[in-house]
């Protein structure tokens, strides 16, 4: 069977190919298109060496973002512009890297042209913050084993400082800081002809999403096999707003989750949890429906989709139902799932005004890295009274938990030390907790204790205060 | 100057060995590793594997032609496994095909029977088992046993330190090529070069002018690739050389982590003795270091432990014992500080204990027994400086220690939820192989007759700035600017018999010889032109800027012109510099002598900030008074120094290299051993240097210009983190005894505040205060 074709642009040139679709673009970039540039790290997405610019015409601009290549199937590539580092080179040196030269911020030179990737990244964004913030952004995801990333982050600021205020595309060009490739590649991709619309079609293989773990989880049978790529169906993306509720498209990436202003309503410091929960390029990447299908006990959004009583659209060819995602996980990666059956969106409710959210998570390292302990409270207190609160926790039981047992409890108490302490023997009953490569169990244990404590010690810190704890024993 | 490479770098242009255009018919290998961490070999079944479609040859040690030994220090590692197997993932057997792709395949279908024998992953329990390679140590000074009597205070305590991965982001790799007349030819990634051509020679039983080894650069290394480089470039050699066609191994990171050796964890006992004020008088160690399967670097590394493991201080009585164990993990190898930081961070443990068992800070204890000009390590080697003060010092001068000091008081003493803290850390390293005869470099120069340079060294650039230093040094001595220096590939037919690139040395050793060399140019250059400008003599005559100087002032004749005249005049415009550390030696009887060429001295100054409730913390920042001596590229020297602090850091806090008991890694992906990343590393990391005025060593400083090695000294900054934490810790639980356990990731430091676990919270003083202040 022919294999459905791929049209891309990488750098200049337009790409067709009937390479595998699960092809890492990794893969295609050093063994196919002979462009060593892009280095293979990890291979798992932990360090950024393999990182380049994925462009997607959206109106009559392109917008780019880093990506890691060694999760990124080539299929996935359809009607979009592809940037290694070879696509950014210019006569002389562009900003990032003139500016990494300067200060001294690559040894090995390994990991530096991932690094230069993303600065340059960074140059292609409306809005960016503070040159520091940016640049804490665009090394979220690299590793560098040899500079110690002051410097590092010195390029950064740097870069962004040499470049001023200058946006588009257009201006970059004309500046000399992008090559002249970059202009017209709006009108280049939308001649792309969309793939064939695989609705009403049996699912041509292996469902993949962002496919940010299922490449790690399955590795080369995933660039083996025929692929069925969420991700190109139009149907599964977007954010909307309804009186009542948000819907997100399953294929809604982290990135566009964290950006949308009604988010940012729900749970106030979103920008704050994405930048500890992935780095840049997988958020651009990792998906909402992938995090939840993909089932792990400690995926981070889903445990705040759970305090956010999300609801999931489940689609089986024009069968539709309804689903609440507490009730989604059956045992460990064991779903309420028909075969065929695909996650089309995800509903979070609006809560009732004074509904307050809180996120925790303790991982051995800060940033991008697995939790071993993750929760997230939402609670609505009404004079002093607990009118509704629900509470999840993950890394302590097979499946991302909803603490049905303690929320129930605690609703209709007034809110107290006393009722929290009751909260935290609850929850110790309702978990169970294993010892693994994220923790012991009584570590986890421990965390569940401490972080139950501190979404109400956080939310209520006059009701509640942590003192308390330690001060009456 | 800048990086030479810096340019290639960011546009990803410099090649790395598969980066290179693979040569016509080049096959992929992969190996096979070894399930069982120790059990006799039963049967291995290749049958599946020679079965699949692209497999061209699958190898075994039957198949090595000459000796199935790749041992560098002691013979006690086969290149394939015979026999037995000892860790998991050692070598059994090499499958060759047309991709990476199918070699793996072909792995994966070997199937291993093997009879498990027991299995030791603790260094201890193998020190029992009398498991133990090469011969225990021990360096003695004073009397140790009578001086307890005289101290005040005597006291004991346990370390146990995790081992490091070395996460060079370029994992091992090589590519073999053969050449006629059955010579082979190897694109390595290596720091020893000299060490792959030894141990092809050997396994193909060939003299070593048959195997050509080339290096141009590496994608970081750390001492991951010093001796544990050789393994790949034995796989695409044999590979090569059973096929006729080009071989490349590529490991996967997975592969990286599982099969090849780390920094060794030691479990170690100490006793410390001191007066009531607090000088230590006495000093006891013992260490288990644990090896792994076999020797490799192992006793040379525990050498460093002991000769490192009084730290920066001045101790009349010790004695200092330590011992290879022999585990059934992967052969642990050298890594930045090459069992330096081990015998340091001990030492830092003992004091602590003592500083907290006196109730003194433990900064006045540190400080108090610091080495000065007149003392001498336990080896017989005198200090010559008063570095190990002057550092310190100054570092608690320019970021004023004091304000540190009471403004970390005042936050922990108004503050609950978090807590503040801060240490010292000295450091004093022995510059040199400890092993003398490795102390020695060759450089070969060419000068063409347009003026450009090529220069060889046997220096591997792997990210540390050699050849921008090499390439400084070269343009200082013959006058001529940097950019005309191209800096050869590492290349063992043009420079024989070459040491490692490693224990700081490097440019030492390599750029000592390139001045040799130089200098034997620049006399012959000088000769002529006094001939050419009718001199009685080239006494006056000297290059800079490009041109010919006579009695400083411009002579008119320029560098091209001065080479394109020594050219026609047959002048030798090629040198050969050959360089051998002086007086340094060492007697292993005696456990006496003067091993090193000098020390390197620094002090450290690092807060951090504990989270007491959630047991994460973050690091503040780092102060850092260097002694770089005469630097020849302060750039360089930076990136150095930040680059061993942040590899330090992470050793003792986040880098949890965790074995099961059947010797497995738990932690074989970067998913799962995390090093540091921008967000874990301060923003204020500040470094100031010992101003060159005060250099008043550098009379003895053999390095080229009076530059003092940095390479692996600023690692052992980090270890700073461990103690800062400690007493952040303190702060929160001054009623416990924490114990000295080594990484203290945020898991073990919410386990040692919290001992009474989930059920009952801890009675806390200040909480008492606030909740009444309520």
């Amino acid at each position: 069977m022919l294999r459905p074709e791929t049209q891309f642009i990488l750098n200049g040139e337009t790409v067709r190919t009937r390479a595998a679709q699960g092809m890492l673009v990794l893969d295609y970039l050093r063994d196919r298109a002979g462009l060593k540039g892009t280095k293979e790290g990890c291979r798992e997405g932990d360090c950024g060496a393999c990182t380049v610019l994925v462009g997607s015409a959206d109106g009559d601009s392109t917008h780019y973002l880093p990506m890691t290549s060694c999760l990124m199937p080539l299929g996935e590539l359809h009607g979009r512009h592809l940037v290694s580092i070879e696509g950014l080179n210019l006569d002389g040196l562009n900003p990032a890297q003139q500016a990494i030269v300067d200060a001294g911020a690559t040894q090995c030179g390994f990991c530096t042209p991932g690094i230069v990737v993303s600065l340059t990244g960074l140059l292609l964004q409306p809005e960016t913050g503070s040159p520091e913030q940016a640049t804490a952004k665009a090394l979220s995801g690299h590793l560098c084993r040899c500079t110690g990333y002051r410097s590092l982050k010195a390029a950064g600021v740097a870069m962004q400082e040499s470049v001023g205020d200058r946006t588009g595309i257009d201006s970059l060009v004309a500046a000399g800081v992008l090559p002249d490739t970059f202009s017209g590649i709006t009108p280049r991709l939308k001649a792309i002809p969309p793939r064939a619309d695989p609705n009403g079609q049996p699912a041509a293989g292996l469902v993949l999403a962002g496919g940010t773990d299922l490449y790690i989880q399955q590795g080369a049978a995933v660039e083996q096999s025929p692929l069925d790529l969420l991700g190109q169906r139009p149907e599964l993306h977007g954010i909307t707003r309804a009186a009542d509720h948000i819907r997100l498209g399953a294929m809604t990436t982290f990135e566009q989750f964290a950006g949308h202003p009604a988010i940012a309503g729900l749970v106030p410091d979103i920008e704050a949890i994405m930048e500890q929960i992935a780095s840049w390029q997988i958020r651009s990447r990792a998906t909402i429906g992938g995090n939840i299908v993909n089932a792990s006990p400690i995926a981070d959004l889903t445990i705040m989709l759970l305090a956010l009583d999300a609801q999931l659209e489940l689609a089986s060819g024009s069968d539709r139902r309804s689903l609440p995602l507490r009730k989604f996980y059956r045992g460990y990666k064991e779903l309420d799932l028909a075969p065929g059956e695909i996650l089309n969106a995800i509903r979070i409710p609006l809560p009732e005004a004074g509904t307050r959210f809180h996120f925790e998570k303790v991982s051995k390292r800060w940033n991008l890295d697995i939790a071993s302990v993750n929760s997230a409270l939402a609670i609505t207190v009404v004079d002093g009274r607990i009118e509704a609160l629900r509470l999840a926790l993950g890394g302590v039981a097979p499946v991302p938990l909803f603490l049905a047992d303690t929320c129930r409890l605690l609703t209709g108490k007034l809110l107290s030390v006393a009722t929290v302490r009751e909260a935290l023997e609850a929850v110790q009953a309702e978990i169970a907790p294993i010892s693994d490569i994220r923790g012991s169990a009584d570590y986890k244990r421990l965390l569940a204790r401490q972080q139950t404590m501190l979404h109400f010690a956080v939310l209520f810190p006059e009701t509640v205060p942590v003192e308390e704890f330690y001060a009456a024993n | 100057m800048r990086q030479i490479d810096a340019a290639l770098h960011v546009r990803g242009e410099s090649q790395y060995v598969d980066d290179v255009p693979p040569p016509e018919g080049l096959l992929q290998a992969a190996v096979f590793g070894s399930p069982l961490a120790h059990g006799r070999i039963n049967s291995l079944d290749l049958t599946a594997a020679r079965q699949v479609e692209g497999v061209l040859a699958v190898l075994t040690a039957a198949d090595i032609p000459g000796e199935n030994q790749i041992g560098p220090i002691i013979a006690d590692e086969a290149m394939l496994a015979d026999g037995e197997v000892h860790y998991i993932g050692q070598p059994v057997a090499i499958v060759v095909a047309s991709s990476r792709r199918i070699a793996r395949q072909g792995v994966a279908a070997i199937t291993l029977d093997c009879s498990p024998l027991p299995v030791i992953v603790d260094p201890k329990e193998a020190f029992g088992r009398n498991e133990i390679i090469g011969v225990p140590r021990t360096i003695a000074r004073g009397d140790v046993d009578a001086a307890w009597a005289d101290c005040d205070l005597v006291l004991e305590g346990s370390c146990d330190l995790g081992g490091q991965e070395h996460v060079y982001l370029e994992t091992q790799r090589s590519r073999a090529i053969p050449l006629e007349g059955g010579r082979l030819r190897i694109h390595a990634s290596t720091q020893s070069p000299y060490a792959g051509q030894r141990m092809i020679a050997r396994i193909l039983g060939v003299p070593f002018n048959r195997i050509e080894i080339d290096v141009q650069r590496l994608g970081g290394a750390f001492g991951g690739k010093e001796d544990q480089a050789t393994q790949w470039a034995c796989v695409a050699a044999l590979s090569a050389w059973h096929t006729g066609r080009p071989v490349e191994i590529v490991l996967s990171r997975a592969e990286d982590m599982r099969m090849t050796g780390k920094r060794h964890p030691y479990r170690s006992d100490f006793k410390i003795g001191l007066s009531a004020e607090g000088r230590i008088l006495a000093y006891q160690v013992a260490h288990y270091q644990n090896a792994g399967a076999g020797a490799d670097l192992s006793p040379a590394v525990l050498e460093r432990t002991l000769l490192h493991s009084t730290g920066s201080y001045a101790i009349p009585n010790v004695r200092l014992f330590g011992v290879s164990c022999r585990t059934n993990l992967p052969p642990n190898t050298a890594f930045r500080g090459f069992g330096g930081p081990q015998g340091m961070f001990v030492m830092e443990c003992a004091i602590a204990r003592a500083a907290e068992a006196m109730g003194k800070p433990v900064a006045e204890i540190q400080r108090l027994n610091l080495l000065g000009a007149g003392d001498h390590f336990p080896y017989g080697q005198p200090t010559g400086s008063d570095y190990a003060r002057t550092t310190w010092d100054q570092a608690a001068r320019s970021y004023d220690l004091p304000a540190i000091e009471s403004r970390i008081a005042e936050h922990n003493a108004t503050h609950f939820e978090t807590k503040r803290g801060v240490a010292v850390m000295p450091v004093c390293f022995g510059i040199s192989f400890t092993t003398t005869y490795m102390n020695q470099a060759s450089a070969l120069l060419h000068v063409y007759s347009d003026g450009s340079v090529g220069l060889s060294t046997g220096g591997v650039e792997m990210g540390q700035g050699l050849h921008t230093n090499l390439a400084g040094i070269a343009a200082s001595a013959l006058g001529i600017a940097a950019t005309r220096i191209r800096v050869e590939s590492t290349n063992t037919t043009r420079i024989a018999n070459m040491s490692p690139s490693a224990a700081s040395s490097t440019t030492l050793l390599n750029g000592n010889a390139v001045l040799l060399a130089a200098n034997q140019i620049l006399d012959r250059l000088k000769s002529l032109a006094a001939a050419e400008l009718d001199l009685p003599g080239p006494a006056d005559v000297s290059i800079a800027d490009e041109q010919v100087l006579v009695g400083g002032e411009p002579a008119g004749l320029s560098w091209t012109e001065l080479v394109g005249r020594a050219f026609k005049a047959r002048t030798g415009l090629s040198a050969h510099g050959f360089y051998a550390t002086p007086e340094i030696h060492y007697d292993k009887a005696t456990e006496q002598g003067s091993p090193f060429a000098y020390h390197v001295y620094g002090a450290a100054i690092i807060e951090v900030t504990l989270d007491c409730l959630r047991g994460t913390y973050t690091i503040d920042s780092v102060k850092i008074t260097h002694d770089l001596g005469r630097s020849l590229n302060e750039r360089v020297d930076l990136g150095q120094i930040e680059g061993g602090l942040a590899q330090g850091l992470g050793w003792v806090s986040l880098e949890d290299l965790q074995y099961g008991p059947d010797g497995r890694l738990l932690s074989p992906a970067l998913a799962t051993y995390k090093v540091p990343d921008a967000h874990f590393m301060p923003d204020d990391i500040q470094t100031n240097f010992i101003p060159i005025a005060d250099d008043t060593n550098a009379a003895s400083n053999p390095g080229p210009y009076g530059s003092k090695a940095v390479g692996e000294p600023p690692l052992m900054y980090g270890i700073g983190l461990f103690f800062a934490l400690r007493r952040a810790m303190r702060a929160f639980r001054p009623d416990l005894d924490l114990p000295f356990v080594s990484p203290l990731t945020p898991e073990r430091v919410l386990m040692a505040l919290y001992p009474e676990g989930h059920v009952a919270f801890p009675p806390i003083a200040s909480a008492v205060e606030a909740a009444h202040e309520r």
